[in-house]
């Protein structure tokens, strides 16, 4: 195809990343066009709006040196990821090329970048355990394969060390399974490219892992594709090679900015807070790329990371995510403050699929229960907080004041744990059975009579 | 009349084309790979398409053809036990057809073809029929499909056969006019019926929190608001398996694909309570979730209403999940704003509240127009972003149904389930259903109700006081109701649905279940007079039990064991 495209020069107009071409010929909707620049360089872009009288075309990495002189190529196909086995290991820009000094990618096949929707018929129920070593995931948010759940963070919170930390400690847990992480940045500042790239190389997680990182000076329209990149590799791993891909996308706030940006420079009639109206089905169309298929081995796993702009949940953003994603880790500033890493809010938090993925067989039968109880607990602990302040402590009953206490070293010994500390889910267990002993028979109420007597810790 | 033409412009699913001269919501086929549309606007020689699938690689210049007609759905025996994408194409078929991934431009009918009938007449050669009527029976599983005459037919029967027939073979000829089993019917019209009335009869759900304190009425609607991971879902699941409709249509529309599997999973395995059947043999899913095209995700929930209307013609009660009507109302604005229509409030278009209003109202009871009584109840799920009720979207579903069970994010951080708020959620069906509790149920029920909500509401009172002054300030009597209005929080309301026993509660359970609390309350009190401290008073055993027989299989003997407990236990405390 690539040899009868003609080239154009005809552009009308150009807006923001939008440019404009009157043309000649048809041309596809989503087809790629490559502008040659009066100075010699290239640009590439995609066709948002085609008819016979204009074409509309958006480039990916900004309009900027393009003048009405510049030479428009239709390049007669959709954008297309090249795939490959040896990608794990690698670092490449937002938009696929080497990073790392690198050959660039003999591909193996080139896909679509939009990905077609899974048939629900054909999807497979997500109910093996990911293990990530974090107890406020594993034990009581637990993350399993074919599911994506996100971290809600705001800005200044230690989201991303909690992502390189699961990203090097998330392991399928018994079988021999081949594990790959696909990382994709979104919008990060140099810096924490560095340390991505540090962090990624220092702690050999690299070499089960393909990095995509698109910069915060990188175009607008390059962050559109660069999950797109990433999740056509993690299919193809996924569902081509048989892998358990887990794919980390932080941030997913710079990459909804970007979104609101090209909607604003196309005139489109904004939604709420002038994100566009189509930014749940963007979304969808990134977070349902995650699953299983039936008869497949692989399966790709998601865990977005967004900052809530203003730590408010109903943004937007969050909310969008949410109502698509199976659940949510929400970071909180106050544990954080309180010097507690990682700062995971369980109350707020939830996994929609742990059910399928806990229990006997998966990770202990006493899973479910100890989970319910830490969460009953400390509900009814942090509530009791409230009334200390105004009532003092002395009034609390002798139970509630083991309530008070059991909320205190939950989150000092449960919550809190180091970067480097990989617990299994027996570890957290125990933690949490330690705690669980801290309280009266009659206040263990979520947990059967017989994983009481077998696991409950003498008390001293 | 031309019906061939060509594409002018592509513009993501919106697309224009010249050359036909098409109705409004004519179903036309566009570009090379004939993907699916429908036309939604009409300006002068330009005719606005949306189409169902993604228009990748489609250009302008390529054929649009017309066929003429609205978007159908194919009514007739083998919808059961089906799972259809929006636009009624069934899932498993597109599987064979291409694979584990959903591609475009594949057409599949909505019934199989092939598949053979046993049709029995039930009306006679010569006898005069009318529109709607019932010519014959279909064993659809196990369930009887009513084979009803077309709309557009009537007559007398000039011949009718009796046998095995495909759903396009001819089982009938009436009043000049071949009829086979299949119909096509627009969805976006209501099937008529001939009398609508009022509702007098619960759907009974097997909730405790719905059917005792807020039920739906057969034949209404209710609208489930709350911010995500509220349990909606699993609410809604809870109905489709429990509720006592004969059929389930179910349209997860622009939803989860894992959530969909795991409908598509449980459903087939589980039994229907009442016949030991499987569920899915009177259930119909359809499945359009989030990521699959938007325009057909604007139409799944009319297939899915049309389906229903359809069974409900029949006879049949029928109940209609629809998760969730924000993602209809999305995909209503997204179209909007592709065509570059003057947006209402948030970006929604200004007929949000008219196209939601004619859905609801197709809610209903009604005698049909073979003469049997059918119902369709409705239940919508709402998903306000930030769990928010005041944006368009609740506030147009709340000003049309009658039932709102409002989720609480509140109660699920306290694992409260299901986390149905008891005071915000409300019914306005109560004084209608009250003589069907009174007959069904028991005489002493809507009382014992008023006293169970009585008591909430109190306790809520009581509980702004223990903030302030901590709970040993209030008398022994308030204590008392704290502890029984928790009673009615931990035993009655919380439910679970994933426990064998508790997951379905009947009605008789539910009411002896109250009595015992009411009677726990009782004697609590008289025991306070005759000198019994708070403390004794809650540490009797039989709470205790009582707290944990919901999870037992022989629950109904426990109730009645308690009950004597009760009396012994009250009595050694003076009562």
């Amino acid at each position: 195809m690539a040899g009868v495209s003609k080239e154009y020069k005809t552009i009308s107009q150009i807006a923001g990343p939008l440019v404009f071409v009157k043309k000649t010929e048809p041309i596809a909707y989503g087809e790629l066009v490559s502008v040659k620049l009066s100075d010699g360089s290239m640009k590439r872009g995609e066709v948002l709006d085609t008819s016979d009288d204009i074409v509309v075309v958006q480039i990916y990495e900004g309009t900027s040196g393009i003048d009405r002189g510049a030479s428009v190529r239709f390049l007669g196909e959709t954008m297309k990821m090249p795939v490959s086995k040896d990608m794990l290991g690698r670092i490449l820009t937002g938009a696929g090329e080497p990073l790392d000094g690198g050959p660039a990618i003999t591909p193996e096949q080139k896909l679509d970048i939009v990905g077609a929707a899974i048939n629900p018929w054909a999807r497979d129920n997500p109910s093996d355990f990911i293990q990530t070593g974090i107890s406020t995931i594993d034990c009581m948010n637990t993350l399993v394969r074919g599911q994506k759940l996100p971290i809600f963070s705001g800005s200044g919170l230690p989201h991303n060390d909690l992502a390189l930390q699961i990203a090097r400690q998330a392991k399928v847990r018994g079988e021999n399974e081949e594990f790959a992480v696909v990382f994709i940045a979104m919008g990060i500042t140099n810096e924490e490219k560095q340390t991505f790239m540090t962090e990624f190389e220092r702690t050999g997680a690299l070499k089960n892992a393909v990095v995509f990182l698109n910069l915060a000076d990188d175009p607008a329209a390059e962050r559109i594709i660069t999950p797109r990149l990433g999740l056509t590799t993690a299919e193809y791993m996924a569902f081509e090679l048989g892998m358990q891909v887990l794919v980390i996308m932080t941030d997913v706030t710079n990459y909804c900015e970007a979104l609101r940006q090209i909607g604003a420079a196309r005139e489109e009639v904004p939604g709420r807070r002038g994100y566009p109206g189509y930014m749940y089905t963007n979304l969808a169309q990134l977070y349902e790329r995650a699953g299983r298929i039936k008869g497949k081995k692989g399966s790709v796993t998601q865990i977005p990371i967004l900052s809530m702009p203003g730590d408010d949940i109903t943004h937007p953003i969050p909310d969008l995510s949410g109502y698509i994603t199976e659940g949510q880790i929400v970071m909180s500033r106050e544990l954080h403050r309180a010097g507690i890493y990682p700062p995971v809010n369980v109350s707020s938090s939830l996994s929609r699929l742990m059910g399928g993925g806990t229990g006997e067989g998966k990770t202990r039968e006493d899973h479910k229960g100890v989970s319910d109880q830490l969460y009953a607990a400390y509900a009814e602990g942090k509530d009791l907080r409230g009334l200390v302040a105004i009532v003092g402590e002395e009034s609390l009953s002798d139970k509630d004041r083991k309530l008070l206490h059991f909320a205190d070293i939950f989150e000092d010994k449960f919550v809190r744990q180091g970067h480097d500390e990989d617990r299994s889910i027996e570890d957290s267990l125990s933690i949490a059975w330690k705690l669980i002993s801290t309280l009266d028979d009659d206040q263990i109420t979520r947990i059967s009579r017989k994983y009481i007597e077998k696991y409950l810790p003498k008390r001293e | 009349m031309s019906n061939e033409g060509k594409i002018y412009r592509v513009a993501g699913p919106v697309v224009t084309a010249t050359g036909i001269s098409p109705r409004m919501y004519d179903v036309v086929f566009v570009g090379n790979e004939k993907l699916m549309g429908e036309v939604i606007k009409i300006v002068g020689d330009y005719s606005i398409i949306q189409v169902y699938e993604d228009t990748s690689g489609v250009k302008p210049g390529e054929p649009v053809s017309n066929t003429g007609r609205p978007l159908v759905a194919e009514l007739g025996p083998g919808l059961l036990h089906s799972v259809y994408d929006g636009i009624q194409r069934p899932l498993a078929v597109l599987q064979e057809k291409m694979g584990d991934f959903i591609l475009r431009g594949v057409s599949a009918p909505g019934l199989d073809r092939e598949k053979k009938w046993d049709f029995k007449p039930i009306v006679n050669k010569g006898d005069k029929v009318e529109p709607g009527q019932i010519i014959g029976t279909v064993m659809e599983g196990t369930m009887e499909h009513r084979i009803l005459c077309p709309v557009d037919v009537e007559g007398t029967v000039d011949d009718i056969k009796t046998g095995s027939f495909t759903v396009e073979e001819t089982v009938a000829t009436i009043g000049g006019k071949d009829v086979m089993m299949m119909q096509r019917w627009p969805v976006r019209v209501p099937r008529p019926v001939k009398v609508k009335y009022q509702p007098n009869a619960p759907l009974v759900t097997g909730m405790r929190v719905l059917d005792t304190m807020f039920p739906l009425a057969k034949g209404g609607a209710a609208a489930i608001p709350g911010g995500f991971g509220t349990g909606k879902t699993v609410t809604q699941q809870q109905l489709a398996k429990w509720s006592d409709a004969e059929i389930v249509v179910y349209i997860g529309c622009g939803e989860r694909g894992n959530e969909m599997t795991e409908v598509l999973t449980e459903f087939p395995a589980l039994e229907d309570p009442k016949t030991g059947n499987p569920l899915m043999n009177r259930t119909i899913l359809i499945a359009n979730t989030s990521n699959m095209p938007v325009a057909a995700r604007e139409a799944s929930v009319y297939t899915g209403m049309t389906i229903a209307e359809y069974y409900r013609d029949m006879g049949y009660n029928v109940a209609l999940m629809a998760d969730s009507t924000s993602r209809w109302a999305e995909a209503m604005r997204e179209i909007s704003s592709r065509l570059e229509e003057m947006p209402g409030e948030e970006g929604y278009p200004a007929y949000l509240a008219g196209r939601l209003s004619e859905f609801y109202e197709r809610a209903c009871i009604a005698t049909s127009l073979c003469g049997k009584d059918g119902s369709i109840s409705v239940i919508g799920a709402v998903s306000p972003p930030g769990g928010d009720i005041s944006e368009p979207v609740s506030q147009n579903t709340l000003r049309i149904v009658r039932v709102f069970w409002a989720l609480d994010t509140k109660l699920r951080e306290r694992r409260h389930f299901p986390t149905i708020n008891w005071l915000t959620s409300y019914t306005l069906y109560d004084s209608q259903l009250k003589d069907w509790y009174v007959n069904n149920v028991d005489p002493g029920f809507p009382a014992l109700k008023e006293w169970a909500m009585l008591t909430l509401q109190k306790e809520s009172e009581l509980q702004e006081i223990v903030q302030l002054v901590g709970s040993d300030a209030l008398p022994d009597d308030q204590k008392v109701t704290l502890e029984v209005s928790k009673m009615i929080r931990e035993i009655f309301l919380q439910q679970n649905a994933y426990d064998p026993v508790d997951t379905y509660c009947p009605m008789g359970r539910q009411f002896m279940m109250l009595k015992l609390i009411k009677k726990f309350s009782d004697l609590a009190q008289k025991a306070l007079v005759a000198g019994a401290t708070v403390d004794k008073i809650i540490a009797i055993p039989a709470r205790q039990r009582f707290i944990r027989s919901k999870y037992e299989e022989t629950i109904d003997d426990e109730l009645v064991g308690i009950d004597k407990d009760f009396d012994e236990q009250f009595k050694e405390l003076g009562a």
